[in-house]
This record gives structure tokens, C-alpha cells and sequence, in this order.
């Protein structure tokens, strides 16, 4: 049987003003249901425009994506989407944001805020749906985000840098909340990374990606029993799941795998 | 769950950021007493000058007088109002109505925006007054070349201010809507209107204070009535009472739809979080 999500040859060339820049060169991978996959790599070597694709919003130049047998040609809805930037509207509040998932599909009304209640108080936003965003903090703005993402209870969850912008301690507790919440629904997720430790504590597996064109450079399992504690980060095979991560990157050339 | 993260308590944070924003109750007071002792210095020596400098009242009516001769006259200036008001809010109007369809043009077809757009900069360098006697010829000295110039001067900062507006919305969040399956529709009125409101009165508040302006030059340069009329007639007679009279009267009238305007965005404009209104951008 194929895949969940089968990457089949996808290809993505920019037509910038001098020349053709190819961001995606023939890639291909599976995903099985269910499964937390990070993807790791250097900036600009084409992630988001996976991501994209994956979720419709741009089409391959050649090539495929397919969820469950269905090639993908538009805008694919049972998906959730978190950005790096937590892209709430500024003029709705913590609950608005979320129920605007709701309102573009149209659900009940009724049902969907009861979920959208349950799913902020899961992350610890209890008591502030009525805030605006900018009377959050950038944690608590991109823990809306992810809730907007859930309302649905899509099969799919996308997510793009998202923690990248959050201090070391938000980050540690949202990582945390985000293997709750995958824990309870086992979603399939494609979760995009600056952060070798970061893919290696959430993920199921981590795809290393070369510099562009990217190419698929290692395929990591990561078998740490979850639910995953942050102590699990000292132990001997984390560390040394990084350090093999970290040297695929030294091998590819790229310096510094940190990059932002 | 417990967390790292600022999880404050509602209450705290809440209190925390009103207080942050007032500004102490004197300070305030102040903004508002300052510029009225400079207005009333002003008018001062205005007066003074007048009483006691030997200014003729042909060159320099007293400011008193001034006052006393716009109600004495009431009904005059009432009379003539009316063309110039009704000329200003029909000009208005079409300027608004023609703006926002072309500057959606814009956002959504780049060969619109690439054939347009260029255009719209190049005539903004136009003194669109200066075609005011033009219009005069085609149209006569009706109501139509008077609502034709107020259009045309208050089109252009609308439409560019409502473009500026239409692509302020952040690509991520018409990508999310987009991937929430909402049609072009729903993507506009839930995120690109919302984004754009602040930025369109910013256009409109600058096209209706050039509104007056087109109104009061159309009426110049040749109409049967308005108080652009009644203040050029006046200029003839040396009548500078009429004259101070008839402007300060059109400053009402600008200043009432300036205030019409605020108070029209105070109502649409979404709540920003603490602020009412983003950086207005564009044009001006
Ligand atoms: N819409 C676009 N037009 C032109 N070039 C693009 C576009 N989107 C992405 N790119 C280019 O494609 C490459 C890959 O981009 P991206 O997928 O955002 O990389 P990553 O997410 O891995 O940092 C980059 O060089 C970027 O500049
Ligand atoms: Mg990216």
C-alpha cells in the first residue's frame, strides 16, 4: 500500500528576473499516517516550498504530491498550518483568531467554540481568549496559532519554523505542549526546523536536507520512548542522534546548522 | 500544565497595560488648554491691531465683526452653502466609488496595477485645479463641473491609500485562509478589507479636506451659486467683511466633515489590540 503522503519527483523552479532558480530538484519521500517527521536544513534550500506544496498553496513545476493516493492541485483543507510568525489578525481576539478556522469552513458555531475553549485552555491560554494579540506574548500568540491549526481536527499538521522566534524557555515549554497535544491525536506532521535538537525531541523522524537544490542528505529514525522528557535531551542516545546530525551537516559543508 | 511561559494571571496583565497607556490626567489638559491660549493670543492681537493700529476694516475686518457678520448674514451664507455642500458630498462620493473598485483592480490583476498604476503617480503631479476652467467649458457653470473637480482632487489620494491598503494584509494569512478553503470572497472581507480600513481613511480623511478646496476653485473659476461665488463677488466689492466671512464658514463646513469622517472611523475601524488605527501609509 502507498503511503500517506508520497513526495513523488517534486520539483520547483522560480522564474526570477535573470534566469531560472530551481528551490526544489526532483524530491521524493513518504510519510506513513500518523507520523512526526522534522525536516532539517539551511535556509533557503526549499523547506517552506515543500510545505507549500504539500498544503496546495503553490504547485510543483514537475512532479507530484499525493495524500492518501490523491494528487494534490489546490489549496488542501484537511490541513492545519503554523507559520514562524504566529499570523494572528490583530483586530480579533485570542478566540476569534482560533474561531476563524470555524467561520471560513462554516461549522457550528456552538461546537466550535467549546473546542476552541478546550484547545486554548490545553495550552495554558485558560482565561485570555478575550486578549488581542498584541497583549500576548510571542509564546502565548504562537500557542493561538497552533490551536487555529487544531480547530479542525485536520489529518495533517503543517508547521514551519515555528518556534524559531521564541526564547530558549518558551520554546522547551511549547515543545513540550506540542508533544501533549500530538500525543493525544497522533496527527501526521511535517514539522520544518532550524533546530537539530529540536527535530530530534518531537520528531518520529528527521529528514537532513543539503544546501539547494535540496536533496534528501540522511535519514534519521529517532526511537526515544515518549512521552519524551526534556531530561531526555541529556541522555546518551540524544546526544549522540544530534552529534550524527550535526556531522552530516559538517560533511555537507554547511558550517553552522544553527542558522537563522 | 504548568509552564515557564509568562501565564499571568489575567487580572495582572490586564491592569498593567491600561494604566501604561493613560497618560496623566494634566497632561492631557494641557493638550487641549495650550493651543486654545495660542488661538486666543492670536486673535489678541488680531484685534488689537485693528482697534488700535489703524488697519482698515476693507484690508483687515475685526475678528468680532468677523463673527458678527457670519450670523448677521445667516441666511445669505446658508443659501449659498447649500450648493457648495451638495457639490462637495456628491464629488466625494464618486471619488469613493470609483477609488476602491480600481484600487481592488489593482491588487488583484497586475496588468491592471502595471497599466494603471504609473499613470495614477504621473497625474498626481498634475495641479488638477488648473484644469478647472476646462471643465467649465465642457460642462457650464452648474453643479456638474463643481462635483467633477471635487471628484477628481479627491480621487487620487483615496485610490493610492486604498491600494497601499488592499496589499497590506501579510501573504501568510491569506495563505492560511486560502488553506482553511475560503473563496476569494470570504479571503477578502475576513482579511484584506480589515487590513485595509485604517489605510483608506487615511486617503479619505486627505480627500475631504481636499474636497473643499476643489469645490471653493470650481465655484472661482466660474458657477452661478455657492459660497465660492459669494466670496469672489464679494472680493469685487472690496467687501473683505464677506470675504473673512464666507472663509471662515467654508473652515466650518471642512472642519464638520473632517470631524464626520473621524467619527465614521472611530465606528469602522477594527479594534487593534491598544491602538486604534495602524501607521497610515501611503500617499500625502
Ligand atoms: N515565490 C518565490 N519566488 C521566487 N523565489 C522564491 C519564492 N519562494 C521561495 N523562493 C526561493 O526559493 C528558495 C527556497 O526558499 P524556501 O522554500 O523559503 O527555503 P527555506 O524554507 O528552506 O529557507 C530560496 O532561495 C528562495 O529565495
Ligand atoms: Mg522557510
Amino acid at each position: 500500500m502507498a503511503s500517506f503522503v508520497e513526495f513523488d519527483q517534486v520539483t520547483k523552479a522560480f522564474d526570477t528576473g535573470d534566469g531560472v532558480m530551481t528551490a526544489v530538484d526532483e524530491m521524493s519521500f513518504d510519510l506513513d499516517r500518523g507520523e512526526f517527521l522534522a525536516i532539517v536544513g539551511p535556509s533557503g534550500c526549499g523547506k517552506s516550498t515543500l510545505l507549500l506544496a504539500l498544503a496546495g498553496l503553490t504547485q510543483p513545476t514537475t512532479g507530484q504530491v499525493r495524500v492518501a493516493g490523491r494528487p494534490i492541485l489546490e489549496p488542501y483543507t484537511d490541513l492545519g498550518i503554523v507559520f514562524q510568525g504566529a499570523e494572528l489578525l490583530p483586530w480579533r481576539t485570542a478566540l476569534q483568531n482560533v474561531m476563524l478556522q470555524a467561520e471560513i469552513r462554516r461549522g457550528s458555531k456552538r461546537e466550535s467554540e467549546a473546542r476552541a475553549r478546550e484547545l486554548l485552555a490545553q495550552v495554558g491560554l485558560g482565561g485570555f481568549e478575550d486578549r488581542y494579540p498584541d497583549e500576548l506574548s510571542g509564546g502565548m500568540q504562537q500557542r493561538v496559532s497552533l490551536c487555529r491549526a487544531l480547530l479542525h481536527d485536520p489529518e495533517i499538521l503543517v508547521m514551519d519554523e515555528p518556534f524559531g522566534a521564541l526564547d530558549a524557555l518558551t520554546r522547551d515549554q511549547i515543545q513540550i505542549d506540542l508533544q501533549h497535544l500530538w500525543m493525544e491525536r497522533r496527527k501526521t506532521v511535517v514539522f520544518v526546523t532550524h533546530s537539530i535538537d529540536e527535530a530530534v525531541f518531537l520528531a518520529d523522524r528527521v529528514l537532513v536536507f543539503s544546501p539547494r537544490p535540496a536533496r534528501i542528505a540522511a535519514d534519521f529514525r529517532v526511537s526515544l520512548d515518549r512521552p519524551r522528557h526534556l531530561s531526555a535531551r541529556a541522555t546518551p542516545e540524544f546526544a549522540g542522534l544530534v552529534g550524527e546530525i550535526r556531522e552530516v551537516f559538517e560533511n555537507l559543508g554547511v558550517l553552522t546548522e544553527e542558522r537563522t | 500544565m504548568t509552564s515557564t511561559d509568562q501565564r499571568k494571571k489575567p487580572a495582572t496583565a490586564s491592569t498593567g497595560t491600561r494604566a501604561r497607556r493613560r497618560r496623566p490626567l494634566r497632561s492631557r489638559i494641557a493638550d487641549g488648554v495650550l493651543p486654545l491660549i495660542l488661538v486666543v493670543v492670536i486673535v489678541a492681537v488680531w484685534q488689537a491691531m485693528v482697534s488700535f493700529g489703524g488697519v482698515k476694516e476693507y484690508v483687515l475686518p475685526a475678528p468680532g465683526a468677523v463673527v458678527k457678520k457670519m450670523f448677521s448674514d445667516f441666511g445669505t451664507f446658508a443659501d449659498q452653502s447649500v450648493p457648495t455642500i451638495i457639490a462637495i458630498f456628491v464629488g466625494f462620493a464618486l471619488a469613493i466609488v470609483v477609488a476602491l473598485p480600481i484600487a481592488v483592480a489593482m491588487v488583484y490583476s497586475s496588468v491592471v496595477r502595471r497599466a494603471v498604476y504609473p499613470l495614477l503617480i504621473v497625474a498626481q503631479v498634475v495641479p488638477k485645479v488648473a484644469i478647472a476652467p476646462l471643465f467649465i467649458i465642457w460642462f457650464g457653470f452648474g453643479q456638474l463641473p463643481k462635483v467633477l473637480m471635487v471628484a477628481l482632487i479627491c480621487f487620487f489620494p483615496v485610490v493610492i491609500d486604498s491600494m497601499v491598503g488592499f496589499r497590506a494584509a501579510r501573504p501568510e494569512s491569506l495563505m492560511l485562509v486560502r488553506s482553511m478553503g475560503a473563496s476569494r470572497w470570504q479571503a477578502f472581507w475576513k482579511v484584506r478589507w480589515p487590513w485595509a480600513v485604517p489605510s483608506i481613511f487615511a486617503g479619505v480623511k486627505v480627500g475631504i479636506t481636499l474636497a473643499v478646496v476643489g469645490a471653493v476653485v470650481a465655484e472661482f473659476v466660474g458657477a452661478d451659486t455657492g459660497l465660492g461665488v459669494l466670496l469672489i463677488t464679494a472680493r469685487g466689492d472690496m467687501d473683505s467683511l464677506t470675504v473673512f466671512a464666507s472663509v471662515a464658514w467654508l473652515t466650518v463646513i471642512g472642519a464638520v466633515l473632517f470631524g464626520v469622517v473621524e467619527l465614521l472611523e472611530r465606528v469602522l475601524v477594527p479594534r487593534r489590540g491598544g491602538r486604534r488605527s495602524f501607521e497610515a501609509s501611503g500617499s500625502l
